[in-house]
C-alpha cells in the first residue's frame, strides 16, 4: 500500500540513484531543516501540498528562497484568482500517505498520488544538490536534479521545471501558461467528515460509476476534458449534481469544457495559421468537438428541471385534494 | 409444427440466430440472414432519404452499415414526408446490471431517431421475460429494471418525449386487451415454430411473446396515443428479434392496426472475434459502460482479436486482414470521422499501420464514449427514474 521511507531509499538503490541521506529529529518547517542540514552544500526546498476548488492536487516544489504567490500561481494555472488553497491535512494523509511536514515529490510514488501534479522550480537545476524529505521528516536526502529526474521518470511522471517567481499577464489573448498542468484526472475521495474511516478506505482507486454511494463522489474525465462532475454531499437519498440543478454551475462547466477544449485547440501547432483563418478553423472544430459532449450535459440538465418539476407536481396535487 | 420451419432449422444448424441464440460455426452471414428472415436491405438511397427528410447528417451506425436491413422503413418515411409522425418503440430485456457496448448500440441509434425525427419512444422493460428464462426473482428482475433504466437514461433520451415502463409494472388495463387480441391470433404451433418451444417449456414462456408485441400499437398506452390509432410505429432493434416482431407484423392486420416498420442492426461482435454476439455473461468478451479508463485499454489490448500479421516484417509486407480484426470493426462503429476510418483501413490492410496504433486510437474513442456514458449515469437519480417511468401525458413528444 503507502511507501516507507525504506522501501523508497530500497527503490532509488536499485535505480542506481545517487543520494545523500542524513537523519534528524523530526522538521516541521524549512528553518527547523535548516539547522541540521543547511550548511551541508545543497539547497533546501519548500514543498507545498494544494488544492483547487474542483478538488485537483499540487505538489509545489521550489527553493527556500523561491517567493511562491499562491495568487499569481492560480492564474498561471488557469484557476482564476484564489483558485488555489492549502490543502487539508487528510488529504495529506489520503492521498500523498504522508503526514503533516513531510510533503515530498517523492510522495508521487503512490498509487494514490496518480493523478497529482508537480510543479518544480527551475531554481532547482542551478542547485549541485537539493534537500528532500524521503516520505519522512525524520531524515533529509540530497540529490542532483538529474537523479531526482531519473526517479520521477521510473515512477511514469514528466518532470517539467517552472520558473515559479514568474509573473505573466494572464488576459484574453494571453492563455494561463501553466494550464498544462492542472491534472486531468482526479482521485476520488471516499466520503471525508469522518477522519477515521478517511483513512482506512483505500484512497484513489476510481469508483465504479454504477455504485450508489451516498457520499460525495468525483469523476475522472479523459486528458484535454479538465472538468470534473461533483455530487453534493447529502445526508439522504442523492441529490442530483449542481451542475445540473443551477444554471450558474451549468453555464460554469460549459464554458469550462470549452475552454478546456480550446486550450488544447491552440496548442496544436496551428499558430502556423494566422489571424481570422484560425479562428474559424478552431471555431469549426471546436463546434465539431463539443457537441455531443454538451448537447449530454443539456439533456442531463433537462431531464433534471423535470424530475424536480414532476415531483413537485405530484406532491402539491397531493397536498390539495386529499383523498378520503 | 411448421415443417419447413423445422427442416430449415435442422439445415442452417451452423448458424443459430434467435432471441435467446446468437451463434455460428463461423462468421455471420448476413446476406442469408436478411433472406432467411425476409427482411429487405438497408441501402444507401435510404440512408440518404433519411438525410434529406431529417435535414441533418445520417448517424455513423447508418452511414457504416450497422442498421443494415429494415421492414416498411420506406412506409414510414414516406407517411413521415406527408406531416404523418409516428413512434419509437425499442427495449432490453435487464438480464444482468453490467451493460456492455453492444447494449447500447440499438440505444445510442434511438436516440439518434427520436432527436432527427422529433418522435417519442416507448422503452420496454422485459423484466418479465428475463424472470422466466433466466429464473430469476420477481424481485431481482424488478431491480435489475430499474438499474436498466438508468443507464438507459444515461444515453440522453428526452424525458419530455419518452417512456420507460417495466412489464411488471405496466401490463394490465389496454395494454393487456391488446395482449389478449394478439394472442388469440397466434396458435401455439405457430409460437411453437416461430420460437422453437418444446413440450417442456413452461406456459409462462408459451404465453409471453405478445407482451413483446403490442407496444407496436399505439392504443396500448392510452396516456400517451390516445386517439391515435393510426400512429405508426418504428422499432429499431438488433436482428435477432426479427422473429418477434414477423409475429406481430403478421398479426396486426388481422386486428385492425398498422404493421410496425423495424429497423435492424447487425450484432456488435465478441472482443474476440467475429463468432458471436458480446455476451454480458463472459467478462472477457465485452467492454464495460462502468469500465475504467485502464481497463478498456487493457482488455483491447489483451483480448481484441487482431487481423495483424504475426510479425512486423510480414505485417508489413502482407498488411491485416481486416475481415476479422476487431479494433478496425469496432472503430467502424464508434469512429465518427469518416475521412479518419477510411486512413486507418488503407494504412492498417497495406501494412503501414500496426495493430497496436489502431488499438491506441480505438482505446481513446471507446474511452471518452465511456466516460461521457459515466458522467450522465452518474446525474440520474432514482427520482428521476421514477419521472421517466411515471405513466403520464407526453404533452411535447412531437415537438
Amino acid at each position: 500500500m503507502a511507501y516507507s521511507k525504506d522501501q523508497l531509499l530500497a527503490r532509488l538503490k536499485d535505480l542506481q540513484i545517487e543520494f545523500s541521506q542524513y537523519e534528524h529529529p523530526a522538521v516541521m518547517t524549512v528553518e527547523a531543516q535548516a539547522k541540521y542540514v543547511g550548511n551541508i552544500g545543497g539547497g533546501l526546498s519548500k514543498n507545498l501540498f494544494l488544492k483547487d476548488k474542483k478538488h485537483r492536487f499540487y505538489i509545489v516544489s521550489a527553493l527556500a528562497d523561491t517567493k511562491v504567490d499562491m495568487k499569481v500561481l492560480s492564474q498561471r494555472l488557469g484557476l482564476g484568482k484564489g483558485g488555489l488553497r492549502m490543502a487539508p491535512e487528510e488529504t495529506m494523509l489520503e492521498i500523498l500517505k504522508v503526514p503533516l511536514g513531510s510533503v515530498t515529490p517523492f510522495a508521487l510514488v503512490n498509487e494514490s498520488a496518480r493523478d497529482v501534479a508537480l510543479l518544480l522550480d527551475k531554481g532547482f537545476k542551478a542547485q549541485e544538490r537539493c534537500f528532500f524529505h524521503p516520505l519522512s521528516n525524520d531524515m533529509s536526502i540530497s540529490l542532483n536534479t538529474n537523479d531526482l529526474d531519473k526517479f520521477l521518470k521510473s515512477i511514469g511522471r514528466d518532470p517539467a521545471y517552472v520558473d515559479l517567481e514568474a509573473n505573466p499577464a494572464v488576459g484574453k489573448d494571453q492563455p494561463p501558461d501553466l494550464a498544462a498542468f492542472v491534472p486531468s484526472g482526479s482521485t476520488v475521495l471516499p466520503d471525508l467528515p469522518d477522519p477515521a474511516s478517511a483513512v482506512q478506505s483505500a484512497g484513489g482507486s476510481h469508483v465504479n460509476a454504477n455504485n450508489n454511494c451516498k457520499a460525495a463522489t468525483e469523476k475522472a474525465i479523459k486528458p484535454a476534458k479538465d472538468v470534473q462532475n461533483v455530487k453534493d454531499k447529502s445526508a439522504k437519498a442523492v441529490n442530483p449534481s449542481s451542475s445540473f440543478t443551477d444554471a450558474e454551475k451549468f453555464v460554469e462547466e460549459i464554458l469550462d469544457r470549452i475552454s478546456a477544449k480550446l486550450l488544447s485547440e491552440t496548442k496544436e501547432g496551428n499558430i502556423a495559421q494566422q489571424g481570422q483563418e484560425l479562428g474559424n478553423e478552431i471555431a469549426n472544430r471546436l463546434r465539431k468537438c463539443c457537441y455531443p459532449e454538451l448537447k449530454n450535459l443539456a439533456t442531463i440538465f433537462k431531464n433534471t428541471a423535470y424530475t424536480q418539476g414532476f415531483h413537485a407536481g405530484k406532491a402539491s396535487s397531493l397536498t390539495q385534494c386529499p383523498r378520503t | 409444427m411448421d415443417k419447413n420451419e423445422e427442416k430449415q432449422r435442422e439445415e442452417e444448424r451452423e448458424q443459430v440466430v434467435s432471441p435467446w441464440e446468437v451463434s455460428s460455426s463461423g462468421k455471420i452471414d448476413y446476406d442469408k440472414l436478411i433472406d432467411k428472415f425476409g427482411c429487405q436491405r438497408l441501402d444507401q438511397s435510404l440512408v440518404d432519404r433519411v438525410q434529406r427528410l431529417t435535414g441533418r447528417p445520417p448517424h455513423v451506425f447508418l452511414r457504416r452499415g450497422v442498421f443494415f436491413a429494415h421492414r416498411d422503413l420506406n412506409d414510414i418515411l414516406d407517411a413521415y414526408e406527408k406531416g404523418e409522425k409516428f413512434y419509437l418503440y425499442t427495449g432490453r430485456g435487464p438480464s444482468s446490471e453490467a451493460l456492455h457496448l453492444g447494449h447500447l448500440v440499438p440505444f445510442m441509434f434511438t436516440k439518434y431517431l427520436q432527436d432527427a425525427f422529433k418522435v417519442p419512444l416507448v422503452i420496454q422493460l422485459t423484466d418479465d421475460e428475463k424472470c422466466m428464462w433466466k429464473n430469476l426473482s420477481v424481485e431481482e428482475s424488478q431491480r435489475l429494471a430499474r438499474e436498466n433504466a438508468k443507464d438507459i437514461i444515461a444515453c440522453g433520451f428526452d424525458v419530455t418525449k419518452t417512456f420507460i415502463f417495466s412489464d411488471f409494472d405496466y401490463v394490465g388495463g389496454a395494454f393487456y386487451k391488446n395482449m389478449v387480441k394478439v394472442a388469440k391470433c397466434v396458435t401455439y404451433n405457430k409460437v411453437v415454430g416461430i420460437f422453437g418451444f418444446t413440450g417442456e417449456d413452461h406456459i409462462g414462456k408459451v404465453s409471453f411473446p405478445p407482451v413483446q408485441a403490442v407496444p407496436s400499437f399505439p392504443s396500448s398506452f392510452p396516456h400517451l396515443f390516445s386517439g391515435k390509432d393510426h400512429l405508426r410505429c418504428l422499432i429499431p432493434c438488433a436482428i435477432d428479434q426479427d422473429p418477434y416482431f414477423r409475429m406481430t407484423r403478421d398479426v396486426a392486420p388481422r386486428i385492425g392496426y398498422h404493421k410496425p416498420a423495424l429497423i435492424e442492426s447487425s450484432f456488435f461482435p465478441a472482443l474476440q472475434g467475429e463468432t458471436g454476439k458480446m455476451s454480458a455473461s463472459d467478462p472477457n468478451s465485452a467492454l464495460y459502460v462502468t469500465d475504467s479508463a485502464k481497463a478498456i485499454k487493457n482488455k483491447i489490448n489483451k483480448y481484441a482479436f487482431s487481423g495483424g500479421q504475426e510479425s512486423v516484417e510480414l505485417h508489413r509486407k502482407l498488411g491485416a486482414n481486416l475481415e476479422v480484426d476487431i479494433p478496425v470493426k469496432y472503430l467502424s462503429f464508434f469512429l465518427e470521422d469518416d475521412a479518419e476510418l477510411e486512413h486507418i483501413k488503407k494504412e492498417y490492410g497495406a501494412g503501414g499501420m500496426l495493430t497496436g496504433e489502431v488499438k491506441q486510437r480505438l482505446a481513446q474513442v471507446l474511452t471518452e464514449l465511456v466516460e461521457r456514458h459515466q458522467v450522465a449515469r452518474a446525474a440520474v437519480t432514482d427520482e428521476m427514474v421514477d419521472a421517466f417511468m411515471a405513466v403520464r401525458p407526453l404533452p411535447n413528444m412531437f415537438d
